[in-house]
């Protein structure tokens, strides 16, 4: 990827995080630890990778993203809302009665959303669904799905691999943030799901490990996965809860916690500093 | 009643799966790893291509049905109605109901009459379960006739819906010119004294009680509920205007079921004695089924007795 290229996704990825802090904060609760760890993957598919249409939000030939982490929606809801399927002012109104932003994806009400989660473990299936449905009727979409690393304690998660290994669904692929922070504490203390990536390839799966935040190598990754005939794809993302925000990162604590106004204004002022500093690169 | 001929409702379901697969080119059939028992396999036969045997993980094959639905798909999942309603009630409704995906879920062995196996595959809790989900229609076909226009039915409505279906043969008590309709109750016969709602196994048990209390001069009106939710709310009430008590018969738990959505209706708007006939809040047991009917009270017998307590309610 040229350096033009990542400025302007990095750029993107700044705004989305932003949307982040403001959509938590307005709101007075939500997950911001998550949907920062995510938010780099997320603005990669929607900004370089997937075929959209914000205008055609349910257009039949469209790439889909399952966010299995349904926790982790500010981040969806921001590369969305900066992808113009909905105004960005919406952001100020998540979690409100009054919006459609509820505080866990839902596709009957959020343009561009391809499915309602929230209940961990679902997304995949789901994902897999749509993926089987890609292949029974000859279309040539791609389907994408980010997991929560404590999300694959979830017995369900091993249900969907196996099912769609032993379906060879190649046009899936899915991501682990693997942040290694659950709302408990670490997954070794909780209950270690690790080694991850072997777990997948017992299961069948072709598996790549990355940095999550480093757009190159999530092309990589996207690349290979493309590349893999009659096997889905499992990204191992190794990332930093509560990316991008200095106090919060790699703090278990802003697992489901919204910043106070201090804490706003502090974490606004940083990704603000970032973006003008981007902004000012020469390309 | 020597020539009346019984099948199991489940075999009118799969017999219509196969037609609806073969009519409609988005039309899916799924079941795990019980394809032989809920009959499923005709659809496996018939068009291998429409069906997707996901073994034996309920949960993934509610929540990929779901999948398959966002797509634009029709998809029937199928399983016992313990392991569809129970092990995946939550995929049914995080994945399925709240985004009223076009998925129906077709449980068979619903109730006691599953028999021998006891009763860890006994489920009498699925009506109440399904029934509380929004989004959600519920329907429990009386016999193979009504099976078959049920199936065929719910193909032609969008949103999801739980169909119930049963293991053990049945008497076939509807002829041809029988008609369905989803959220429409059927009065089989007018009387004065009692209405007795059923649907299920119990719709032809409820039939044989009205002619015996007609034989001890109790008019009885019979109603066939195959629809749960939404239940018919015109005719429950006309009923209890009309004869001034109600006796709902349902092979389910008395929790939750017909007999409480009767109740609610009842109690709401025209407050008359409601008795319910079905399975005491207590688990099944392994016997064969048509004893097991008759141990937990579902039976004719019990039906004609209950409507006599009903009527001296009334006084």
């Amino acid at each position: 990827m040229d350096f033009s290229e990542k400025k302007q996704l990095s750029l993107k990825a700044c705004r989305v995080r932003r949307h982040i802090i403001e959509g938590t904060f307005h709101a007075k609760s939500g997950h911001p630890g998550g949907s920062l760890s995510a938010a780099d993957v997320i603005t990669y598919l929607y900004f370089k990778e997937m075929r959209v249409d914000p205008s055609n939000p349910k257009w039949e030939d469209r790439d889909r993203f399952v966010l299995s982490k349904g926790h982790a929606a500010p981040a969806l809801y921001g590369a969305l809302a900066v992808k113009g399927f909905f105004p960005e002012d919406e952001i100020k109104n998540l979690r409100k009665p009054q919006s459609f932003l509820q505080g866990h994806p839902d596709m009957k009400g959020v343009p561009g959303v391809d499915m309602s989660t929230g209940s961990l473990g679902q997304g995949v299936s789901c994902a897999v669904g749509m993926a089987l449905a890609g292949k029974v009727a000859g279309k040539d979409y791609r389907v994408y799905s980010v997991l929560g690393d404590g999300e694959i304690q979830e017995g369900q998660v091993w249900e969907a691999a196996m099912f769609a290994a032993h379906k060879k669904l190649d046009n899936l692929t899915i991501f682990v943030d693997n942040n290694n922070l659950q709302i408990d504490g670490t997954m070794d203390e909780v209950n270690s799901p690790y080694p991850i990536p072997e777990k997948f390839q017992a299961f069948g799966w072709h598996t790549v490990e990355i940095d999550g935040h480093d757009f190159d190598q999530i092309e990589n990754a996207i690349a290979q996965a493309k590349d893999v005939k009659d096997k889905p794809t499992a990204v191992i993302m190794h990332t930093v809860k509560g990316k991008g925000v200095s106090f919060m990162e790699d703090q278990v604590g802003w697992h489901g916690v919204a910043p106070n106004a201090e804490q706003y204004e502090n974490a606004m002022n940083e990704l603000k500093a970032k973006y003008d500093e981007l902004a000012a690169q020469a390309e | 009643m020597a020539d009346v001929k019984k099948i199991a409702t489940r075999e009118g379901y799969s017999d219509t799966l196969v037609e609806l697969a073969g009519e409609i080119p988005n039309l899916y059939v799924f079941d795990a790893d019980l394809a032989g028992a809920t009959k499923t396999s005709k659809v496996k036969k018939a068009h291998p291509e429409k069906f997707f045997d996901c073994g034996i993980a309920e949960q993934n094959m509610m929540s990929i049905a779901a999948g398959m639905a966002a797509c634009g798909n029709i998809v029937f999942a199928s399983s016992f109605a313990m392991f569809a309603s129970g092990r995946a009630f939550e995929q049914i409704r995080n994945s399925i109901a709240y985004p009223k995906l076009n998925v129906k879920i077709g449980a068979t062995h619903g109730g006691i009459s599953v028999g021998e196996d006891g009763a860890s595959h006994q489920c009498c809790e699925d009506i109440s379960l399904m029934r509380t989900i929004p989004n959600m229609t519920v329907i429990v076909p009386a016999d193979d006739t009504e099976a078959r226009l049920a199936t065929r039915a719910v193909a032609e409505m969008y949103g999801p819906c739980y169909l119930r279906f049963g293991r053990l043969a049945v008497p076939v008590v509807f002829g041809s010119d029988y008609q369905f309709e989803i959220g429409k109750g059927v009065v089989l016969s007018e009387g004065t004294d009692v209405t007795i709602i059923a649907n299920g196994l119990m719709v032809e048990k409820a039939i044989e009680a009205g002619k015996q209390l007609a034989g001890e001069g109790i008019s009885a009106r019979i109603v066939n509920m195959a629809t749960v939710k939404p239940i018919d709310k015109e005719l429950v009430l006309d009923s209890a205007a009309k004869t001034g008590a109600i006796v709902t018969a349902e092979e389910h738990s008395i929790i939750g079921g017909l007999g409480s959505a009767v109740c609610e209706v009842v109690c709401e708007e025209k407050p008359v004695p409601v008795l319910r006939v079905g399975v005491n809040d207590t688990f099944g047991k392994s016997g064969p089924a048509v004893e097991l009917l008759d141990i937990f009270g579902l039976s004719t017998s019990n039906i004609v007795a209950t409507a006599k307590k009903a009527v001296a309610l009334k006084k």
